[in-house]
């Protein structure tokens, strides 16, 4: 039986102190541990990138990182967004542009999206399209997510 | 839980973390961002049974021109961080080019530089980097350093000299010389996807005459692949466009080991080859021109 080891971590701006075993991943800790279902995992390896969020700002995958890895850091999950009466941004984007069908990638792509968005808030199309690289969509076809990174971009900028 | 178990350590300097390496021998094994490393360890097909993890060695993070004009650049460098550096982006151009043709930014933003070159995979971008750009590699043990070149130090497919009580370091990569383009083409089944063939040039002009002309392939062998045809050719020589379809031609043939996989034949990937050192060599030289 491998040791256990404590870790203290920031999600969504509340602090949780945990002991772990090492081998948990990051995504399953934020869902099982801390019951944070927005996360979502298709594959498990790095591939899909439905496990996205952020970790100290930037855009990481979940499932290749070992909860242990996120010792002492600040992470941001998809509830960190808005709330149903108070959508972010990137999530009214989505919603208007219709840019998502059974929405089991939208997490991992708005956490992208937010990221990208932050040091890029003017998208040309091909930009747009490079930034959600990452990810996998098997419903939508793509068009309308691109639609929906630009719409938040401009959205965004309103602010 | 989809890993097998092992045990945890994570020590904050480097001195700690060769210890412990050196306590585990071989049940021991370094995790740098984990980005190759975690997926093999969830499908199982890697079972370490203790992980000395790099990430929280401050000391190993950092890019630091030297006096000389070469470039140290610390393992643990995420590559985003090198892709975004100001003195790479303006020194190492190609540095910066080659990095942003790996997987995606989720992945850049964690993955590290010496651990794609300590990982050595066929199809990674940074192990031929090195091996083009003639990198030094600093590696570390309780024994003390060792310094290597990155084409003596990768020697088969996923396989290294490092020792498991062995950590690398540092890479250094040397000046570029004046007069010198190089080039960065692949071709892949996707953005961000891993290549099915891709050659990485560097070329110096003496006037519009080729000084020296280097071609490192990769995916396409077990091991980045150093070409042979380009300098014999065209050093000294005005680089005329069949001058350089002869070589292109030739390395396809004669100087890389494509397999045959899902995504391509072997006939396919050769004449990728051909077409990539091509476009490699032309671009480079275009910009050694600059
Ligand atoms: C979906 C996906 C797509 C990818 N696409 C690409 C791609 O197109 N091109 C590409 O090049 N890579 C790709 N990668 C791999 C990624 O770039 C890896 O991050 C990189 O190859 C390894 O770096 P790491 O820091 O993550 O190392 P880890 O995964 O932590 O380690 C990899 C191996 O190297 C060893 N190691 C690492 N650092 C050291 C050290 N300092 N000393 C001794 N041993 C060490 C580890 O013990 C382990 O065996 C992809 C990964 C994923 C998940
Ligand atoms: S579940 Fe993490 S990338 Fe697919
Ligand atoms: S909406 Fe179904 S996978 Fe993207």
């Amino acid at each position: 039986m491998a040791n256990k080891v404590k870790i203290n971590v920031t999600v969504n701006g509340t602090q949780y102190e945990r002991e772990v075993e090492p081998r948990l991943l990051l995504s399953d800790f934020i869902r099982k541990d801390l019951g944070l279902t927005g996360t979502h995992v298709g594959c498990e390896h790095g591939l899909c990138g439905a496990c996205t969020i952020l970790m100290n700002g930037q855009a990481v995958r979940s499932c290749t990182h070992f909860a242990v890895m996120a010792d002492g850091a600040d992470i941001k999950t998809v509830e960190s967004l808005g709330t149903m009466d108070n959508l972010h941004p990137i999530q009214e984007a989505f919603m208007e542009k219709h840019a998502l069908q059974c929405g089991f990638c939208t997490p991992g792509f708005l956490m992208t999206a937010v990221e990208y968005l932050e040091g890029n808030p003017n998208p040309t199309d091909e930009e747009a399209r490079e930034a959600i690289d990452g990810n996998f969509c098997r419903c939508t076809g793509y068009e309308n997510i691109v639609e929906a990174v630009k719409l938040a971009a401009k959205k965004m900028a309103d602010h | 839980m989809k890993p097998a178990p092992f045990d945890y350590y994570a020590p904050t300097t480097v001195a700690e973390a060769v210890e412990k390496l050196a306590e585990l021998g071989y049940a021991g094994k370094v995790l740098a961002g984990g980005q190759s490393l975690i997926p093999a360890m969830n499908f199982r097909m890697a079972r370490p049974g203790a992980l000395v993890d790099l990430g929280k060695i401050k000391e190993l993070a950092y890019i630091k021109p030297q006096a000389d004009g070469s470039v140290a650049i610390g393992t643990m460098t995420r590559d985003t961080a090198v892709e975004e550096d100001e003195f790479i982006r303006k020194n190492f151009p190609i540095v910066a080019e080659t990095v942003s043709y790996i997987a995606h930014k989720q992945i850049r933003n964690r993955g590290s530089f010496g651990g794609a070159i300590a990982h050595a995979d066929p199809a990674a971008q940074i192990p031929a980097l090195a091996v083009l750009l003639d990198a030094k590699l600093k590696v570390l043990s309780t024994d003390g350093e060792r310094w290597e070149d990155a084409v003596d130090f990768i020697i088969g497919p996923f396989m290294t000299t490092l020792e498991p009580q062995e950590l690398l370091a540092e890479v250094v990569i040397p000046p570029l010389p004046a007069n010198c383009g190089c080039s960065y083409q692949q071709v892949s089944r996707q953005k961000g996807g891993y290549a099915q063939a891709a050659a990485i040039a560097k070329v110096v002009m003496d006037g519009d005459k080729v000084k020296d002309a280097q071609v490192v392939l990769f995916s396409v062998g077990e091991t980045p692949i150093r070409t042979e045809q380009p300098n014999k050719v065209l050093a000294g020589m005005v680089p005329s466009t069949e001058l350089i379809e002869s070589v292109a031609e030739y390395v396809g043939a004669n100087e890389c080991d494509p397999g045959t996989d899902l995504h391509g034949t072997e006939e396919y990937r050769r004449n990728l080859v051909k077409v990539l050192v091509r476009r490699a060599l032309l671009d480079a030289i275009e910009r050694a021109k600059k």
